[in-house]
């Protein structure tokens, strides 16, 4: 069976973010890309299937700017089989990536897509289940465990605790961090991706509408907390506890 | 404008968070309600009484038991034809279910609010609460989900609404309910408890995470939460994480114990009124932005502050 991951490049996990002085956005200039780390444990889900040999090809898709050619590198360093960047400079909402994404799976007809469950930039959490609906197909979202044998089973992190669901086939899955601890790339890997097929594509040729539905007005930094004071003993803070009335 | 909300419910009562909702949805107009759920006739009565809320509209179904995204998304998707904008709590279930909706509609949904400034723009966090970005939709319908913590409670009691039936639909076929595996605990729900107490992996194993914490969280009648990095060592089940991925939470008092701070952490609990942080490092990031800080080792302090309290 074939899969579809997609993959996000974004601001690197350990940067802080920094809001740019005008108020326009934050500030990528210089700043370290990665993969989205969510789209990272996608990928190695998706390796592990074709591992156990329940998965066939992986072909990993990213809608981004040219340099999002490298977050594909990763993916097939990583054991993807092919990749397919659809290149734009805009900044894509969930909306039209699942357009886009749909569209894919209409030409390659995977038989389950694998993403992130959200983007650490504009932390949105809905290209996967966006996708699932104008697919028509079921969504398995925040996965922490998934198993496929007649239809998917997957075991969702939801905030009473864990839901497990069974899916039809094809279906849409939505990683959390729990699922795997995704692979590094070994030298060897990084050498042999370089020359793994990359097609590049555009949201005109699919004849997909990416125009933005919301407009950011501004982007400021959130209120700041100020330190407060250091007791110096267990008495003084259940003292302090006491006064806030939270201890009797 | 007339509003949908999306009520959250365990199949007896109403989750809190979508008292939160309530409140976001009425500064953009009337607010209607949707229960959806199998033999949910009570939980639409509870509804009824929020404050402020007009019809209820249950959708009551065998196979709406547990509340599949596939199955409720077309129910709310048909009745946006006579509302304007769908709200959910951004909870699990909330997340889970309105992005769908979205996409039925050809909305782009608005995420994670934290205020309405205006009847087509809100706030909303991004880069794990690193900056606050002020958005505007030309969508003419919105699908929006509310971050519970930046919303007063609507009060439960003293509302009249109105109980309407809607058609339930079928269930997809494509998906069904497994199994739950649900946390049982006398304590608060971490999201609605007024004191939390939190531990990091400094506790160093599953075993001294609770006997430290247990007791403490007892004797202060709160919730226990836990930093990813005790989750991801195996110290607490997931549904114990305070973070940008796990729970945002803004108690009165959050007790932050072992926890060093990481960006994630502080994203999910940074609106807590007090901070108390207890830390062995003294250059921990969390005494930064803690109320009260206690430097020391938590292996001596959390039995002795136990014991006094």
């Amino acid at each position: 069976m074939k899969l579809l991951v997609a993959v996000k490049r974004v601001i690197d996990y350990n940067v802080k973010p920094r809001v740019k002085m005008d108020g326009t956005g934050v500030d990528l200039a210089n700043v370290k890309m990665s993969m989205n780390p969510f789209d990272e444990i996608a990928v190695e889900e998706a390796i592990r299937l074709k591992e156990k040999g329940v998965a066939t090809e992986i072909v990993a898709v990213s809608i981004g700017p040219a340099k999002a050619q490298e977050t594909l590198r990763t993916a097939l360093a990583m054991g993807a089989d092919r990749a397919i960047l659809v290149q734009t400079d805009e900044e894509v909402e969930p909306l039209g990536v699942a357009k886009i994404l749909a569209k894919i799976a209409g030409e390659e007809q995977p038989q389950l897509i694998v993403l992130g469950k959200q983007a650490i930039d504009d932390d949105n959490n809905a290209t996967g289940q966006m996708l699932a609906a104008l697919l028509g197909w079921p969504q398995g979202t925040f996965a922490s465990k998934v198993e496929i044998a007649d239809g998917a089973t997957v075991t969702r992190e939801v905030d009473g605790g864990l839901e497990t669901v069974k899916l039809t086939l094809p279906a849409v899955v939505t990683t959390d961090l729990r699922l795997n601890e995704p692979r590094y790339a070994s030298l060897p890997n990084i050498m042999k991706a370089k020359s793994k097929p990359l097609a590049t594509k555009t949201a005109d040729e699919l004849g997909v509408d990416i125009g933005r539905r919301l407009e950011t007005l501004k982007v400021v930094e959130p209120p700041k907390r100020q330190a407060g004071e250091k007791v110096a003993s267990v008495d003084e803070l259940v003292g302090k506890l006491k006064a806030l009335g939270v201890a009797k | 404008m007339k509003t949908l909300v999306l009520v959250e419910h365990d199949g007896s009562s109403v989750k809190d968070a979508t008292l939160a909702a309530v409140t976001a949805a009425a500064k953009l107009g009337e607010v209607h309600l949707l229960v959806a759920g199998k033999g949910v006739g009570g939980v639409a009565d509870v509804a009824t009484k929020i404050a402020g809320v007009g019809k209820v509209h249950v959708a009551d179904g065998a196979h709406l038991e547990h509340q599949l995204a596939e199955d409720v998304a077309p129910i709310v998707a048909s009745l946006m034809a006579s509302h304007d904008a769908f709200l959910a709590p951004a909870t699990t279930t909330g997340k889970n279910v309105a992005p769908r909706v979205a996409a039925l509609l050809d909305v782009m949904q608005i995420t994670d609010i934290l205020s309405v400034e205006g009847e087509d723009t809100f706030t909303r966090p991004i880069y794990a609460g690193n900056a606050i970005a002020t958005v505007k939709t030309k969508d003419a319908k919105k699908v929006i989900t509310v971050r519970g913590t930046a919303f007063e409670k609507a009060a439960a009691s003293g509302g009249s609404g109105t109980i309407e039936a809607v058609d339930a639909g079928g269930a997809s076929g494509k998906s069904s309910f497994v199994s739950a595996e649900l946390s049982k605990s006398e304590r608060p729900e971490l999201t609605s408890a007024k004191v939390i107490v939190s531990g990091g992996r400094a506790f160093g194993s599953s075993e001294q995470f609770h006997a430290l914490l247990d007791p403490l969280a007892d004797k202060l009648g709160a919730a226990v939460g836990a930093s990813r990095a005790a989750v991801d060592a195996g110290y607490a089940p997931n549904d114990y994480q305070v973070g940008q991925t796990g729970k945002i939470v803004a108690p009165e008092v959050y007790v932050a114990i072992g926890i060093s701070g990481a960006i994630q952490h502080l994203a999910g609990m940074k609106d807590s009124k007090t901070i108390v942080a207890i830390n062995k490092d003294e250059e921990a990031p969390i005494f930064q932005i803690a109320d009260i800080g206690l430097v020391g080792d938590l292996f001596k302090i959390v039995p002795e502050l136990t014991e006094k309290l």
